[in-house]
Order: C-alpha cells, then sequence, then structure tokens
C-alpha cells in the first residue's frame, strides 16, 4: 500500500481532480438552490484538497498534507457564517432560491 | 488490485458528485455528498494518510453535512418544489461545463508534464506522529490563527442568525 503512486500515477489523480472541479463549476451554475450550491463549492475544494494530498505523497512532504488541514478549517468556518446568512435570507424572503436575491441590483 | 480499487473509488466520487447536483430533493442531495466525502477519504486512506482520512470524515460528514441537513430541515425544504432555471440558463451551464473540463484536461494531457517516476525515499512522512511534529513546530502560529477564524465564525454565525427583520 506504500507505493500506490508506482502503481497508478499522478496523472490519473490530476483527471479526477480535474473533473470533480468541473463538476464542482457545474453545480453552481446549474442549480438555484442556495444549499445545493454550497455543496457544489465544497465539491471544489475537495477536488483541490485530493490533488494537494496527492503531491504531498508525491514529493513526500508532509506540508501539503497541513496545508489540507488548515484548508478543511477554513471550509468548516465558510460553511458556518454562509449557512448563517441563508437562514437570514430565508427569514425574510421565505425561500433561498438565488434568482430572487437581486436587491442589490441597480 | 490497486489500480482496480482506484478506478472504483473514482467512478463512485464522480457519480455521486453529479447525482448531488442532480437531485430535485435537498436531503437527496446531502445524501449523496455524504457518500462523495466519503470515497474521498478512501482515497486519501490509499494514500496512507491516515491523519488527513479520519479529519475529513470528522470535519466533512460529521460536522459540516450536519450543519447543511439541519439548515435544510430547519428551512423545510424537503420537498421537490424547486423551479428549474430557464432552459438556456441550462444549456449555457452544460456548454461552460463542457468547456471548462475539455480545456482544463486537454491542457494536462497535451502538456505531457514531466514526471519523475515515483520513489520512495522509505522516510516516515506522514504518520500522525510526524505529522503532529511538523503542525506544532513549523506551522504552529497558523494553527493558533486558525482557532481564532473559528472563534470568530462561531460568533459571526450566532449574530447573522439571530432573530431579526428588514422590513420592520
Amino acid at each position: 500500500m506504500d507505493n500506490i503512486l508506482q502503481e497508478i500515477g499522478i496523472e490519473n489523480y490530476i483527471y479526477l481532480s480535474t473533473l470533480l472541479f468541473c463538476v464542482g463549476i457545474f453545480g453552481v451554475l446549474y442549480r438555484r438552490n442556495a444549499i445545493v450550491m454550497f455543496m457544489s463549492i465544497e465539491i471544489m475544494l475537495n477536488a483541490v484538497n485530493l490533488l494537494l494530498v496527492a503531491f504531498s505523497t508525491y514529493h513526500q512532504d508532509a506540508a501539503g498534507q497541513v496545508f489540507v488541514f488548515f484548508s478543511m478549517a477554513v471550509a468548516a468556518a465558510e460553511v458556518a457564517v454562509g449557512l448563517a446568512i441563508l437562514v437570514a435570507v430565508y427569514r425574510n424572503l421565505n425561500n433561498i432560491d438565488i434568482d430572487n436575491l437581486k436587491n442589490l441590483k441597480g | 488490485m490497486i489500480t482496480t480499487l482506484f478506478y472504483i473509488l473514482s467512478a463512485i466520487t464522480l457519480a455521486t458528485a453529479f447525482l448531488t447536483i442532480f437531485s430535485k430533493n435537498p436531503i437527496h442531495s446531502a445524501i449523496y455528498l455524504v457518500l462523495c466525502f466519503f470515497s474521498i477519504a478512501g482515497h486519501y486512506l490509499m494514500f496512507n494518510a491516515q491523519f488527513l482520512a479520519i479529519v475529513h470524515i470528522i470535519v466533512y460528514s460529521g460536522a459540516i453535512m450536519i450543519l447543511m441537513l439541519f439548515t435544510i430541515m430547519l428551512m423545510n425544504l424537503n420537498k421537490e418544489d424547486e423551479k428549474n432555471k430557464s432552459v438556456l440558463t441550462r444549456i449555457a451551464a452544460v456548454v461552460s461545463f463542457c468547456l471548462v473540463a475539455f480545456v482544463l484536461l486537454a491542457t494536462f494531457i497535451k502538456a505531457q508534464p514531466q514526471m519523475i517516476a515515483y520513489k520512495t525515499s522509505g522516510q516516515d512522512y506522514q504518520s500522525i506522529k510526524v505529522l503532529g511534529q511538523v503542525l506544532l513546530n513549523d506551522y504552529m502560529v497558523p494553527f493558533e490563527f486558525a482557532s481564532v477564524l473559528l472563534l470568530v465564525s462561531m460568533i459571526g454565525a450566532v449574530l447573522l442568525s439571530k432573530k431579526e427583520h428588514i422590513n420592520n
């Protein structure tokens, strides 16, 4: 189990992360529900984290994994604040359809 | 054996990510996203990064998805009443997805990066012991600032979701 990159190769992980990131972009563009858009952002963050861990293993350097740890902390903070904003939006508009959020439009 | 496992895990990851987006019911989206996170934790385990696999399961499946599920239930969204975007917007979304995926994949395939074959140096670099030493020696200050960030975001979440209306 120690030599996974010898068996698979780093290229396949690059392709997987790229596809996962594109799926996240697609989710943000495709849906109107703000919570599902949040989930798509989480998918994008996870794609980047996966690639960081792959290259951390490739270079045999622990710094990449520490960076992924901090990125997870930031993701947790982001989700907490974002969901609080969504709750506030829902209290005022009674839905979280992002197409209704156009009060700032000039 | 490992290659087969990689392909199965990747298929699960991509399929559940797509199902997250295509599910009409937000609860189903959340469940599929939990499956996606578990398969990514499986990828981390295949890299032998035990610490990150456990932290990933605890933080994402344990904390973040529970928060999202509670929000979905709080807003009573567990029904399929979402109107779709207009057909034009959806076609544009699909086209831009295909274009972005095509450009990025073509770049990474065509660039043919000179990847040196992976060699193990034999030394331990990602066990919990080594990671703990790196985290608390080299990255001590960012580690403390992460706790400040979490505290600030907690206060912000409490303040933002306090009950007050704009129109009164």
